[in-house]
């Protein structure tokens, strides 16, 4: 038997009895840069491939809802900073060791890069559009001639901004469960799963919208995968991470992550697009919803889950 | 240079005077502290064995607040001594989590608080608080690099552990067993 107290009383902001140093606002943010990060990189993936007619949900309508995600996102992160009117600090070095540091300059990139791309289609989109000044449709016509080149920056900050969304939490040894390199990848395909599924919700045409379907279901498949490869990993690790791997094995987090984040999230979402694809009719809004959920909730327990896993010495 | 600071479990009572004395000092807010004690019991009774630790931040040589901080606002100082600079600090919590001592905390202000070694008192020659005050005397503080020092005595002669070396931090703090 061990017992360790602290007997002088240590009850810091916080942190005691048990780290929370991030509420709500991180798992929120997490969950729309990596949705953001999806829906941009299928539309600078399509559009690369010119694709442009027969992708036109994924290329100019679901990009025009990213702005809005990332900048509730930016503000979900302002909410979070304890120094509130110190945010710019962030804006005056880059430091890449820390992930929080090029994340909020990936960020920096993407929300313009977003707002252009989504501009330069608004006209397709709403016809009845008038950009009022001259120089905008100067600006305009700039960037609808640059498009190729503004699809290649996105798709490699989409990317970055996807996987950062994990490697945030992977970069802390001291929280065990955050502690592994899957939760980068993991992280990654499931923004992509989501975009897939925004994508497929908002698209009304057809083949679009199996196309995704598709999509989604290899996703989730590569997510039940790494999910599983996490598990593995932590099992056949240290003292601390097979402790980490009982918050989801019998600990408190075993409910919540099997049933909403996996069950839910993944595997049922994955059984309706099965059926769709062998000619079911399935509403795609159901699978699309349920993916969403799944995203959330996986974001949610695992900040959660993390700041309750620690070394014991 | 670099500042060590070594800590006789076998002498400490658990008193807490340290913990007075950091509060005192450094105007650490009321509810929070930079440093606290731990006991440890170990064993079934009445096989039990009791170790007391006055904790801190460890100063770490290779720190993962140093390293997550996306401002620069962690840093080491002359002597490794690991302080924050409140005004580039945003506050964002990323060094806390990556505290495997849980060692930091939020101040009040908003920006990030944490044990500075007395930097300040350290510069003009004396100890810090925590180790003058003592009643044991079971604190030593000093420079490692230096052969002769309080501290690189003490642990030539005697064993000693760091908690959590596993986490790769490098911890500067010295527990004599």
């Amino acid at each position: 038997m061990m017992e360790e107290i602290i007997t002088s009383g240590r009850m810091n902001y916080k942190i005691d009895p048990q780290l929370h140093i991030w509420g709500w606002e991180i798992p929120l943010y997490l969950f729309l840069g990596g949705l953001a990060a999806g829906i941009l990189y299928f539309a600078s993936y399509y559009y690369l491939r010119g694709k442009e007619k027969d992708m036109p949900t994924a290329i100019k309508l679901a990009p025009m809802i990213t702005p809005i995600l990332l900048v509730i996102g930016l503000v979900a992160l302002l909410l979070d900073l304890n120094h509130k009117p110190y945010f710019w600090k962030l804006y005056t070095t880059i430091k890449l060791e820390s992930p929080m540091s090029w994340g909020a300059w990936t960020l920096m990139v993407v929300t313009p890069v977003s707002i252009i791309w989504s501009a330069s289609y608004l006209r397709e989109i709403f016809p009845n559009w008038d950009w009022k000044f001259k120089w905008l449709y100067a600006l305009e016509s700039y960037f609808i001639r640059n498009r190729k080149s503004l699809a290649w920056i996105m798709i490699f900050f989409s990317v970055i901004l996807g996987i950062y969304t994990g490697i945030l939490l992977s970069a802390f040894n001291a929280r065990p469960l955050w502690n592994t390199s899957i939760l980068g990848p993991l992280f990654l395909v499931s923004g992509l799963s989501a975009g897939a599924a925004t994508i497929m919700m908002m698209s009304k045409d057809k083949l679009e919208r199996n196309m995704f379907s598709r999509m989604d279901l290899v996703l989730i498949g590569i997510e039940i995968f790494l999910v599983i490869h996490m598990f593995m990993g932590f099992l056949a690790s240290s003292q601390v991470q097979i402790e980490a791997a009982q918050l989801f094995l019998g600990g408190p987090y075993t409910l919540p992550f099997w049933t909403i984040a996996v069950f839910t999230g993944m595997i049922l979402p994955g059984i309706l697009e099965f059926l769709e694809i062998r000619g079911r009719h399935i509403p795609a809004y159901i699978p699309g919803l349920l993916i969403l959920i799944g995203n959330i909730s996986l974001r949610f327990i695992i900040v959660y889950a993390g700041q309750a896993s620690r070394y014991l010495y | 240079m670099r500042y060590a600071m070594a800590i006789d479990t076998k002498k400490c009572v658990g008193c807490a005077d340290c913990v007075v004395a950091c509060q005192t000092e450094n105007n650490v807010p009321i509810g929070h502290c930079r440093d606290w004690i731990v006991e440890n019991t170990a064993g079934t009774y009445p096989q039990l064995e009791l170790e007391i630790r006055s904790e801190r931040c460890n100063h770490c040589k290779n720190s993962p607040c140093v390293r997550c901080c996306p401002t620069g606002a962690s840093h080491y100082s002359e002597g490794g001594i690991v302080l924050v600079t409140g005004d580039d600090c945003i506050g964002c919590g990323a060094c806390i989590a990556s505290c495997p001592y849980d060692a930091r905390y939020p101040h009040p202000e908003g920006y990030v608080d944490k044990c500075t070694f007395c930097d300040h008192r350290v510069k003009n020659g004396q100890k810090p608080a925590c180790v003058d005050v003592c009643p044991t005397h079971c604190m030593y503080f000093g420079d490692l690099d230096d052969p002769n020092s309080e501290v690189s005595n003490i642990l030539k002669k005697r064993k000693y552990k760091r908690l959590i070396p596993e986490a790769g931090t490098d911890p500067q703090l010295y527990f004599l067993i």
